[in-house]
């Protein structure tokens, strides 16, 4: 099965009519979509709907968030600030940095959520009573997650220095406090719940919507008896796949465009990044959602079971990918489901692009899991797609 | 010699448990017009499927035009139109959309002309946008076979084409598989109108997935070796009944005003009908031809027996 698959896939460069009869596809599945009215209602439903429901969420206070450490000093007075830190089960220090850029790096791509800088002679500062500074970076592309924490660093590392300096030095305990925290929260410095949820929107509607669309694709077809004849044309499966699949791209492109606009101009959350990287990894997005539910349509018997896969896959990438909740507070088991959802990725991409202003470099692991995704389910779906009625 | 377009053995094929297709080798001659008979549920279908690379058969083998069924479907897909039993093109597509679908897949060069071709010869064309799903039985089936017809096939398989279609429209559709054949186009049909099958070139018969008889409508009468007597009169109902218990008389079915009464064994028959005769003096009986119905209720009857 999988051997004459890819020699079909092979054989399709040279075949000049693929164009032709993809061509073929795209037209039809065009002409049909439109007379859908019911389908083209959703289209513009479901994002509105969504939009009104989530764009307002969502609280929660989670632990153990991926930090690094860039300490310049290392007297018995720094371990203590650092202990006590992790301690608060806030922070998980993931290592030690040498220099501000790496720190800086490491929160661009999401790799840690949080950088705390202890300046170089902190110890001899403190107990000279010159009141050193403690820099805490936050990434608060998302507040909810980032907010407690933040809030509890101040108290956190001044009980641990009182309890360290007591002794010879008390007297400095009488002082209000030994030291500053400097806080920078990065990204969303007023903390707007909204610049979260509204670009995690983009991506959990396009999830909805465009595996809705495909995933009724094949199922169709068979249910109304159209397949029996299809399937005696000279077509191939990968060239009724595209064609099935590349009208709701465009589809996908309208989605994003209403609620690209709705984000910035009615919420008013920031672009920082290219447009144009956005648009593209999106439209990849698209792809990839629209080859997942196609792929539910080889698998499902009828229209019913396509739906209700869709359901299925739904879920764990609106619960787990760090859209409905922070991502860093889910259990490990959760975040490892969530690596490998399309959406987690997708929403790196997005809040990284509008929040971040990163380019392309800062999201090429994310912008290749999707790829790997929508190959191995394009993969799978031909695969799966049944070339006789047997 | 005739070249054969169509030429399998020992096509079989089971859904489950339960063999719908046993056994079945068919010859069909290039350029004829072969029939494919039988009752509902017999296996034409799946036969039909087979042969266009639709389904796999179990076993058995053969070739399509030439093309290894079971190795070559591409190119058999490529030279043969499939017009499916029930209507398989879009209903939510106009009738030039789904023309030119059909133009498109098989790469016709210019799909917009052929469709307006096809729609010409249709004799659609005031009716070209409307959808496919609008239209009436008839001429549903028409376009279906319009679009089969529209990349030039060198063979048509055509699954009970004239069901539910009114007496005008089925000899339309037959004169234009007529017209199709001279063009030398190869075509099988199936039906179960036996009209239908004295307008095939040559037929083929097959209840309960058995391939019971084939040749020229009169070699499948002449095969069976069925006597008939013809009667004709009144209350041939209370008569039929009668008739039905004599030993010798296999069949006995009314056509309109006359009972055929039918017996595979001539002296039998004979021997039996001259009994009824002298004990019924209000009948006319005359000495007649088997029709084909007549030979393929028989034919559907001894499998019957044998399986019962
Ligand atoms: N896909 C299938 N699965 C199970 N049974 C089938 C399938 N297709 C056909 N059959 C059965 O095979 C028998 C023959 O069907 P078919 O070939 O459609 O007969 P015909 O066309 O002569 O009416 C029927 O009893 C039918 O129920
Ligand atoms: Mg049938």
């Amino acid at each position: 099965m999988s051997a004459t698959t890819c020699n079909d896939i092979e054989g399709e460069r040279r075949d000049p009519g693929f164009l032709r009869r993809t061509w073929a596809m795209v037209v039809k599945e065009f002409v049909q979509m439109r007379r859908d009215r019911m389908t083209f209602a959703t289209m513009i439903f479901v994002p509105v709907l969504q939009l009104t429901l989530f764009g307002y969420a969502i609280n929660t206070d989670p632990k153990h968030m991926p930090a690094v450490v860039l300490t310049r000093d290392s007297g018995p007075l720094t371990r203590a600030v650092l202990a006590a830190l992790e301690n608060t089960d806030y922070f998980d220090f993931k290592e030690q940095v040498r220099d501000p850029e790496e720190m800086d790096r490491l929160i661009r791509s999401g790799k840690v959520q949080f950088g705390i800088e202890i300046p170089a002679s902190f110890e001899r500062d403190v107990r000279r009573g010159d009141r050193p500074a403690i820099l805490v970076i936050a990434d608060a592309t998302d507040p909810v997650s980032t907010g407690t924490a933040i809030s509890a660093v101040q108290g956190v590392v001044d009980t641990a220095l009182r309890r360290e300096l007591r002794g010879p030095d008390a007297e400095v305990k009488s002082t209000p406090a030994p030291f500053e925290v400097t806080l920078q929260r990065r990204y969303n410095p007023e903390g707007i719940t909204q610049y979260n949820i509204v670009p995690g929107l983009l991506g959990v509607v396009l999830t909805m919507t465009m595996m809705m669309f495909t995933a009724l694709a094949v199922t169709r077809e068979i249910e109304r008896g159209t397949m029996e004849s299809l399937l005696s044309m000279p077509i191939k499966p990968i060239e009724i796949m595209i064609g099935k699949i590349a009208p709701f791209v465009l589809i996908g492109f309208v989605q994003m465009t209403i609620i690209i606009s709705a984000a910035h101009f009615v919420f008013g959350v920031p672009i920082l990044g290219s447009v144009t990287l956005l648009v593209a990894l999106s439209t990849l997005f698209a792809a990839s959602n629209l080859a997942v539910g196609y792929t539910f349509s080889t698998v499902a018997q009828n229209q019913l079971q396509a739906v209700q896969m869709t359901f299925f896959f739904f879920l764990p990438n609106f619960l787990l990918s760090g859209f409905a909740f922070p991502f860093r507070g889910m259990p490990h088991w959760a975040q490892a489901i969530g690596e490998v959802l399309p959406l987690t990725h997708f929403i790196r991409i997005v809040r990284g692009i509008m929040l971040k202003g990163n380019g392309f470099a800062d999201m090429q692991v994310d912008a290749a899991a999707l790829l790997i995704f929508m190959v191995v389910a394009m993969g799978l779906a031909l695969l799966r797609f049944r070339k006789t009625l047997d | 010699m005739k070249e054969i377009a169509i030429d399998v053995t020992g096509l079989t094929k089971s859904f489950g448990t339960r063999t719908v297709v046993h056994d079945l080798s068919l010859q069909v001659p290039k350029g004829e017009i072969y029939g494919f008979l039988g009752p509902n549920g017999s296996g034409k279908t799946t036969t039909l499927r087979m042969l266009c690379g639709l389904l796999t058969p179990d076993s058995g083998r053969g070739t399509c035009l030439g093309y290894d069924i079971l190795t070559e479907s591409d190119e058999i897909k490529r030279n043969v139109g499939y017009m499916t039993q029930r209507f398989s093109l879009y209903t939510d597509l106009s009738i030039r959309e789904n023309l030119e679908f059909v133009a498109r897949v098989y790469g016709v060069p210019d799909p917009r002309q052929a469709a307006r071709e096809a729609i010409g010869r249709l004799g659609l064309s005031t009716r070209a946008d409307q959808l496919a799903g609008e239209l009436s039985g008839g001429w549903k089936q028409r376009l279906a076979l319009g679009a089969c017809i529209l990349p030039q096939p060198k063979l048509l398989l055509l699954d009970e084409p004239t069901a539910g279609v009114d007496p005008k429209a089925r000899r339309e559709f037959w004169d234009e598989i007529h017209n199709l054949a001279a063009e030398g186009i190869t075509v099988l049909v199936s039906t179960h109108y036996m009209d239908e099958a004295e307008r095939c070139h040559e037929i083929a018969y097959i209840a309960f997935g058995e391939l019971l008889a084939k040749g020229t409508a009169r070699e499948v009468v002449d095969q069976s070796k069925l006597s008939t007597w013809i009667v004709s009169g009144a209350d041939l109902h209370r008569l039929a009944a009668k008739l039905e218990t004599c030993d010798g008389i296999d069949m006995v079915a009314p056509f309109g005003t006359e009972l055929h009464v039918s017996g595979r064994n001539k002296r039998a028959l004979d021997a039996a009908i001259t009994a009824a005769k002298k004990a019924d003096g209000a009948h006319r009986w005359t000495r007649g031809e088997p029709s084909l119905e007549d030979v393929f209720i028989l034919l559907m009857d001894k499998p019957k027996e044998n399986f019962a």
